[in-house]
């Protein structure tokens, strides 16, 4: 089955940067709920608008996000001090995103992860900046999964992002894109793929329908795990759609029962 | 002029083919390749900036007529003998410290080269020392620092406080996502764009050129 991760509690957006500032803990508790109940299995929580008071905002909001659903949570920052300030309040086995092959971030990322028996999203890139091609990606994997298995970490519990850059700026950005996911998943059968499935749209009209077609792309070619908005119905349909065609759901009984709960659409 | 019209067409359906043969069709009719870039390549530009603040054209469809705008330009330039199109200013512009994102800065040169400018591109995650090298080394009027994070902002800060010393000669403008005019005041910047388009506003303001 597909992991879905609900990107929705993100303070890049203006109405979560707001409820946060506000303390709005109703509003941004029934947005966990709407994502879980839309189908989410974690719970993406990122609060780095706020720069000065990240750390103490985040363990805020693992507590509130976490006493309205019984889901895992993806602790999302940059910062370590601040994915730690997460970890310490989080309940039960959270994704951390995310950890590169850059240097400090690696020395700083590494420990919480085996402290806190997490798994992690391992960005392709290291302190060299974005990858550029597929093979820019092979070599920051080769770099990763074997550091991070050698640290002591499963390979269940590695989350590779490719990093996606988007569409309009390039055209080649999705080519490479899929090709990347399909060579690491040739490399790396155990590992999972993710990514965050909007950075492809960007600067195009109808962003969703590209997302969508992304996503089954993505996943054909084995992308496992998507950062996106589970509010999108037509998408988690053509997920939970993919996922039967894919062989992964026995008698459709996954699909099945999204029709009994009145998800799916057409 | 016809033929101008015809590139400026061509420029904003992003032909870079039409936009070639037409300055040198331009150059044949007896045209001043000052007046081609002026009239035909920068006037376009400067609607495709305008039409893409006012979200009435996609970012493909910048990108496509700032190649279209080189095709011209590599016609064109070549040509020139130092005069009024290379005198309106050199900007040299960056992505700061700690921050990898490049679309809207990339956007901003395209329009700043889109009007006539000459544009010295650090990239990304560019310290403040480079910054300053490169404002004195290429004697810049103006220097534009982006961040598209908060965490990066802090940076923006601390290299507009470094170039202090260099404030008689240079600009500095600053734009991303997370950045406000507020922002942009209390950090001492000159001046602030929310866009692209904007961008070039502003700096032809700053420098009092048109």
């Amino acid at each position: 089955m597909v992991l879905i991760v609900g990107e929705l509690i993100n303070s890049s957006r203006k109405t979560i940067a707001t409820a946060i500032e506000a303390k709005d803990k109703a509003y941004l508790q029934d947005l966990a709920r709407r994502q879980a109940d839309a189908g989410a299995n974690v719970i993406d929580v990122n609060c780095g608008t706020s720069f000065a008071t990240e750390a103490v905002l985040m363990a805020w909001l693992v507590d509130v996000v976490q006493d309205a659903v019984d889901l895992p949570l993806c602790i999302d920052s940059p910062n370590p001090r601040v994915l730690e300030a997460g970890l310490t309040r989080h309940r039960g086995k959270a994704l951390v995103n995310s950890i590169s092959a850059g240097k400090e971030r690696w020395k700083e990322t590494l420990p919480l992860l085996i402290g806190y028996k997490a798994s992690v999203v391992a960005l392709c890139m290291d302190d060299g900046g974005m990858p550029r091609s597929v093979a820019d990606r092979l070599r920051m994997a080769e770099k990763l999964v074997p550091g991070l298995t050698a640290a002591g970490l499963p390979e269940e519990d590695i989350y590779l992002d490719p990093l996606i850059k988007p569409l309009g700026v390039d055209g080649s950005h999705g080519p490479e894109a899929l090709e990347s996911t399909r060579a690491l998943r040739e490399k790396y059968p155990r590992v999972h793929l993710i990514s965050g499935l909007s950075n492809i749209s960007y600067g195009l009209p109808r962003r969703r329908l590209l997302n969508r077609a992304f996503a089954l792309m993505g996943y054909t070619l084995g992308m496992d795990a998507f950062i996106l908005d589970p509010l999108d119905r037509p998408l988690m349909s053509l997920l939970t759609a993919a996922n039967a065609l894919a062989g992964r759901d026995e008698f459709c009984l996954d699909y099945i029962a999204a029709e009994r709960a009145g998800k799916l659409l057409e | 002029m016809q033929i101008i019209e015809e590139i400026k067409t061509a420029l904003m359906a992003g032909n870079m083919n039409k936009v070639k043969e037409g300055a040198n069709k331009a150059l044949e009719e007896g045209l001043a390749p000052a007046d081609i870039i002026n009239d035909g390549l920068i006037a376009a530009m400067s609607v495709i900036g305008v039409q893409f603040k006012n979200n009435e054209i996609y970012m493909p469809e910048v990108l496509v007529a700032a190649r279209a705008m080189h095709a011209g330009m590599d016609v064109l330039k070549p040509l020139l003998a130092g005069d009024a199109v290379q005198d309106r200013g050199t900007m040299v512009i960056g992505t700061v410290k700690g921050d990898l994102h490049d679309i809207g800065k990339n956007l901003v040169v395209m329009m700043m080269e889109g009007a006539g400018f000459k544009v010295v591109d650090l990239g990304v995650d560019v310290t403040t020392e480079k910054f300053v090298q490169a404002v004195t080394g290429h004697k810049a009027q103006i220097v534009g620092l982006s961040a598209l994070l908060t965490s990066t902002m802090a940076q923006m800060k601390g290299t507009v406080q470094a170039l202090e010393p260099y404030r008689g000669q240079v600009k500095v403008i600053v734009g991303g996502a997370p950045v406000t005019r507020k922002f942009a005041d209390e950090i001492g910047a000159d001046g602030y764009a929310p866009d692209a388009a904007s961008a070039v506003d502003r700096v032809r303001e700053l420098l009092g050129v048109a």
